[in-house]
């Protein structure tokens, strides 16, 4: 794809001004770093960092049934939102596996908000549309009326609060408040995926370079950076926030993926219930674990994992972790390997270099 | 733009020289580790590996990518830069001095001829971009 294909965010130009290295990520013009990926990390977990993630899809569904629906695709139980929190959930197919992980925010009883994965906006779109002829509800993909913004690390509620016109200190984790940044009316969330406190913004594209602009320059004396999607991911990773095509897809059910604390199965029927429901009766074959490098070397996105002389799998994630200095990943094993501690090795190019199973997240930050 | 010493010779491969006698240090240029990104592991060959023209002996890594090194003159490799395995920042922060990766020695000076000058490198690297 030429690079006067991409699609570009309201933010292209900012991110060209700042210098930043652009990408072809899933066919947006992407910033993937600024100042190097290192730093814009470290700034991340000790002071704050703002990330242009207007990429990431907007879908909404409204209507007298709209909950009854979003119960219906999704895998966690959206009936215990109140207005004004939101919840991590599955998008499952029949398999119990994943069409993309998401977010749910309640704005109403009868209007959801659903982020979702850039490059799997229209896929759900047409997913969650196939599936509203049993409701009294509507889908939309509003993705191209938001922009994007997040604002992550320790300082970020202190750098965002003076552009806000809502008490941020008022707004618990998952929870979010309709306001207004700068003038600019839009959500304000306290989610993120980057391990750490912090925001993430959906406002009109309009305003995103006065805020941005106006974030950066406050922010700067506090330690605030621009970061790419390079800091992005290796921030998540530390967090062990699965990442849509790595570490799940339409392959891994949601109790592969560890994730099972966000499937309800008494909630009610849903899409993938039975299946999920027959696999934690019968217990699982595998299961995504985090490891850690024992011998020196990367185990890297890819790389094949061998335990006793066959390969099992590969890696679905792995990289040098920046605040923890070590290198670590995620992956697939037989679940007779699962334990903390148990050793097993990762083809390194052309070189069986020995890793270890870890409690996960790598990365807890202090509350 | 890129700094380029006119006192060294570079590669297609974005690989410095320092020549004295028939010894030559070897590093990653400038406009490599500015490529790259933050280096966060290198692989050097040990002292007494043998390589012919362009076999690769060693790798860089970043946080997001491997890049292999492959060698710009046939050789014996006489030193490594052993602090490179606690500090690969030092590829990043100083590539001409304190970041290069290995000394060799020479055995055919005839492939010199094909090494680049800081002019030819520079004019390559633009054609890069």
């Amino acid at each position: 794809m030429s690079e006067n294909q991409l699609q570009r965010t309201a933010l292209n130009d900012a991110h060209r001004r700042l210098g930043a290295k652009m990408i072809d990520f899933g066919g947006w013009d992407m910033p993937v770093t600024y100042a190097g990926t290192i730093d814009e990390h470290l700034a991340v977990r000790t002071a704050a960092g703002l990330f242009d993630v207007s990429h990431m899809g907007e879908l909404e569904v409204r209507g007298p049934q709209a909950l009854a629906l979003v119960q219906h695709i999704t895998t966690n139980d959206a009936s215990k939102l109140q207005i004004g929190q939101a919840q991590y959930a599955g998008l499952t197919t029949p398999q119990g596996t994943f069409v993309d992980d998401l977010l749910v925010h309640k704005l109403s009883d009868e209007h959801y908000f659903l982020c979702v994965n850039a490059s799997n906006t229209e896929k759900d779109f047409q997913w969650i549309l196939a599936n509203t002829e049993d409701f009294d509800a509507e889908v939309k993909n509003t993705s191209g009326q938001y922009t994007q913004i997040a604002i992550q690390g320790p300082r970020a509620s202190e750098i965002l609060q003076p552009f806000a016109n809502v008490d941020l200190s008022a707004i618990k984790y998952y929870w979010f408040a309709n306001g207004e940044v700068d003038g600019a009316p839009g959500i304000i969330a306290r989610t993120g995926y980057t391990g750490e406190d912090g925001f993430e913004l959906y406002i009109d594209p309009n305003a995103s370079e006065q805020v941005w602009n106006k974030l950066l320059e406050a922010g700067k004396p506090l330690g605030l950076q621009p970061c790419g999607l390079a800091a992005r991911n290796t921030l998540r990773l530390e967090a062990k926030m699965a990442l849509y095509g790595n570490d799940i897809d339409d392959t891994t059910t949601v109790y592969e993926a560890d994730l099972g604390w966000a499937v309800k199965l008494h909630k009610g029927d849903f899409i993938g219930r039975d299946a999920l429901a027959q696999q934690k009766e019968q217990g699982l074959t595998r299961k995504l674990v985090g490891f850690e490098m024992v011998e020196r070397g990367i185990g890297r996105d890819h790389y094949p994992i061998f335990i006793d002389g066959q390969q099992v799998s590969q890696v679905s994630s792995g990289s040098p972790a920046p605040f923890l200095k070590k290198n670590i990943g995620l992956a697939y094993l037989p679940l007779s390997h699962t334990a903390i501690g148990s050793q097993f090795h990762i083809d390194v190019r052309g070189k069986l270099v020995a890793a270890q199973v870890v409690a996960t997240p790598f990365y807890k930050r202090e509350k | 733009m890129a700094n380029l010493p006119d006192n060294l010779s570079y590669t297609k491969d974005h690989e410095w020289l320092r020549l004295t006698g028939d010894t030559a240090f070897v590093g990653i240029t400038d406009f490599a580790q500015s490529s790259l990104g933050d280096i966060v592991y290198v692989e050097l060959p040990k002292v007494g590996d043998s390589f012919e023209l362009s076999d690769p002996f060693g790798s860089v890594e970043s946080v997001k990518s491997v890049n292999e090194l492959f060698i710009p003159v046939s050789g014996e490799v006489l030193e490594i830069n052993e602090a490179l395995a606690d500090a690969p920042e030092l590829v990043n922060n100083d590539p001409y001095r304190d970041g290069w990766m290995i000394k060799i020695k020479i055995v055919d000076s005839t492939e010199l001829d094909s090494l680049l000058s800081a002019a030819e490198y520079e004019d390559f690297i633009k054609e890069q971009e």
